[in-house]
């Protein structure tokens, strides 16, 4: 398989150092006062000119959030956060939203290129090409319209967005993606009618924290009827220190929509953690589809667990309409810390959640991923197929419910949980909750556990494969259940960054 | 120069003395069968050849085409030409057999400093060798020996074999659980694949498999060691006879 070859390829050229990600942007930035106050909401707020009910919003959640303690139920174990020892907003500085992606610094252009970011586009955008024109980028002089899909990129760099590409043509087609703190201006009617309404500003300790001092993201609104005619996709990148990131992205798919959306992460190494508190939300109404894949690569910290992404995060989507389909798929590679479950409410009747995890720990890492399928309308389904692979000294939990309302009858799951364990330092766990509060609900649940065999991996040698070679074959043939549910460019760095993830990981 | 000597080999597995200075030589083309009661030592010998691990060499040395190969990872002896039959051949999950196929012979070849196999050269290769043993395309498409019967492993492995040509193959009890029409194809398989530039070792308990494979030479080990060697009579010997002359003899 070629990419089992390039994935081995790109794990030798990287000799050192494992994390490619984990350069420093050298930009001057400006941040907010250090520390966490009403204040600091307030200046967060001026800085993207909100307008009042926004920041009366922002500054509810914080009231709350001084009342909340951080949950410890999951199985991580970390040093306690301080929250008045972080900035909570930074951006690159004389950051003034550009038009278009020429006004766009450089250097951040730059690090969004050493990323591998499409942002080819961004030839059309500064008048090199016209969209259409071969690119010269293209070695094969077909252009990027002709040989890969198409993927709309907004680009959110520490706090703020810095490019959003198809923007025009995305318009348009009627589809709004733009920056979270743009749509929060130009359509304060759809923001306030959504915003928060699946995640509550209340939901918890993490998700309340986001809801007040929230810097960027994307939002997505796709109108009745239209499938979204490309990808959209978001890039996150940390680059400052001792900084949170805490984006929102709030997407809406109206009756009958459909929409395919990608996010990916990465941050530079560093010794000190760093905090990552996410919400998404999404909202499907009657008919409609959202397809949401993310590619999680944050920086992991090192072999002895020093640094690394504490990555705290809520993601949630609601069947709000009948035949409504949302679809979570997520590749977990980096950060230190996973606390994450993305989840589907199905409220409408006959609608459908589905939940795809690749998880993959490495090292001190720690995973506690999963996902919660809330079964309210009748008739509705699930599906999850969850993949935890442990390696190293890491630790890996799948935790999820299932469950099945009164009136949520005919309701029916699938839950398939399997862990590969690779070496005998690290750990497996699987805490499935199942409730079911009708007779006529049907819930599957298979689980297992398994090793890489040494007679697994002497095969392999014996046919000619290296040990790197033949873990990562073993791997891939574990996780091909999930991959095939990435967009295909994104299957293909997925299985890359298995392999790098796992490296090192065979003695 | 024989294509393989072994001299005076000791190996230890797990603190448990198994081969007890086996000496063993096989000529270029040649088709050495090796046979001997259970715990005779025989399967040791094919997972020493291939490198496995725990499989401690304390003492002996052996050769292929003259060079040691005691020091190599079994990868690279691999792409020396050495194949193993596996008794049990491993279950690999959500592997294409295709893929499989397919990433071990690259594998090999760019150790060897040989350009790898463009995509259609090696469906053509594939489809050619796959025909010759009957293998279907669907089987292709299975994972790794994921619910293969008892025949389709065996057969699984000797089309291995067919696409990686090696220089040395080692049959390890390739007959064990194949009925009589899965045997005859197997058998058919590795006969096809004889030639002046490959030497086999057959490892069976029965005479049988002889009457399909018919060796060059016949070797009969008994506690970890060869204690006879004869032409392809010696097989029907055994038949008659049974081994227990020979563990008394080396007792």
């Amino acid at each position: 398989m070629p990419a089992v070859q390039e994935t081995v390829d790109q794990v030798r050229q990287i000799d050192v150092d494992q994390y490619k990600y984990g350069f420093v942007t050298d930009i001057e930035s400006e941040k907010a006062p250090i520390g966490l106050s009403e204040d600091t909401v307030r200046y967060i707020s001026a800085k993207k000119n909100e307008p009042e009910w926004m920041l009366q919003w922002r500054l509810e959640a914080y009231r709350r959030w001084l009342t909340m303690r951080e949950p410890t139920w999951a199985r991580v174990d970390y040093p306690k956060i301080d929250y008045q020892n972080a900035y909570y907003y930074a951006a690159p500085k004389a950051f003034k939203a550009p038009k278009s992606l020429a006004e766009v610094d450089p250097e951040l252009l730059r690090t969004y290129e050493k990323l591998g970011i499409p942002l080819k586009e961004q030839e059309i955008l500064a008048g090199v090409r016209k969209q259409g024109e071969p690119s010269q980028l293209d070695e094969d002089g077909l252009g990027g319209l002709a040989t890969s899909g198409r993927v709309a990129v907004d680009a959110v760099f520490d706090s703020v967005s810095v490019a959003t590409t198809f923007k025009e043509e995305l318009k348009r087609a009627g589809v709004i993606f733009m920056p979270m703190s743009e749509a929060v201006r130009e359509h304060p009617d759809l923001v306030k009618k959504y915003l928060g309404s699946v995640v509550p500003v209340t939901d918890n300790f993490f998700a309340t924290l986001n809801s007040a001092v929230f810097s960027d993201g994307s939002f997505v609104y796709i109108p009745p009827g239209v499938r979204c005619p490309m990808e959209l996709s978001t890039y996150f990148r940390i680059n400052e220190k001792n900084t949170g990131q805490f984006e929102r992205t709030l997407i809406i798919a109206d009756k009958g929509a459909y929409v395919s959306y990608l996010e990916g992460c990465t941050a530079p190494m560093r010794d000190e953690n760093q905090l990552h508190a996410a919400v998404v939300e999404l909202v499907a109404l009657d008919d409609a589809e959202i397809k949401y894949s993310t590619v999680q690569n944050w920086y992991p910290g090192d072999a002895d667990g020093k640094g690394g992404i504490f990555n705290f995060v809520t993601k949630r989507g609601d069947c709000r309409g009948k035949n409504a389909k949302i679809s979570w798929t997520q590749v977990e590679t980096g950060s230190a810390i996973t606390w994450k479950y993305p989840s589907c409410i199905l409220r409408g009747d006959n609608s459908r959640g589905e939940f795809y995890s690749i998880a993959i720990s490495n090292g001190r890492q720690q995973v506690d991923s999963g996902t919660k399928m809330i079964h309210l309308g009748k008739n509705t389904t699930s599906r999850i197929i969850s993949k935890g692979i442990s390696a190293g000294k890491s630790n890996n939990t799948y935790r999820g419910l299932v469950t099945a309302h009164r009136r949520a009858t005919g309701a029916r799951n699938f839950t398939n949980c399997d862990s590969l364990l690779i070496g005998d330092q690290c750990g497996a766990h699987t805490v499935p909750y199942i409730e079911a509060k009708n007779s006529s609900s049907v819930f599957e649940h298979e689980a297992s556990t398994s090793k890489i065999s040494e007679d697994m991996l002497f095969y392999c040698r014996q046919r000619g494969m290296s040990a790197e070679e033949a873990t990562a074959l073993v791997v891939n043939g574990f996780v091909k259940d999930v991959l095939q549910q990435l967009p295909m460019e994104f299957a293909v760095e997925a299985q890359k960054l298995i392999s790098i993830s796992l490296e090192g990981s065979v003695g | 120069m024989p294509l393989l000597e072994i001299k005076n080999l000791h190996v230890e597995v797990e603190d448990k003395k198994i081969l007890n200075g086996l000496n063993l030589t096989v000529e270029k083309g040649q088709v050495a069968a090796i046979m001997g009661p259970n715990g005779s030592g025989k399967s040791t010998l094919s997972y020493v050849l291939a490198g496995k691990d725990n499989y401690t060499v304390t003492e002996g040395e052996i050769l292929l085409d003259g060079e040691s190969i005691l020091e190599m990872a079994p990868d690279e002896r691999a792409a020396k030409g050495v194949f193993l039959a596996f008794q049990y051949p491993v279950e690999v999950p959500g592997v294409a057999t295709m893929t499989f196929l397919r990433t071990a012979l690259n594998a090999q070849r760019k150790l060897r400093g040989e350009p790898e196999y463009s995509t259609p050269d090696f469906l053509k290769l594939v489809r050619e060798k796959s025909g010759e043993l009957g293998v279907s395309q669907e089987h292709l498409r299975r994972a790794v020996n994921v619910g293969f019967s008892g025949g389709e492993k065996k057969r699984n492995e000797i089309l291995q074999m067919a696409i990686l040509q090696p220089r040395l193959a080692v049959l390890d009890e390739t007959d064990s659980g194949l009925d009589i029409d899965a045997l005859k194809i197997v058998s058919d398989g590795v006969n096809r694949l004889r030639s002046p530039e490959r030497s086999m070792i057959v490892i069976t308990h029965y005479q049988r498999l002889l009457d399909y494979i018919v060796p060059d030479v016949v070797h009969v080990m008994a506690k970890g060691r060869v204690v006879r060697t004869g032409g392809k009579e010696l097989a029907l010997e055994l038949e008659a006879n049974g081994y227990a002359q020979y563990t008394d003899e080396a007792a």
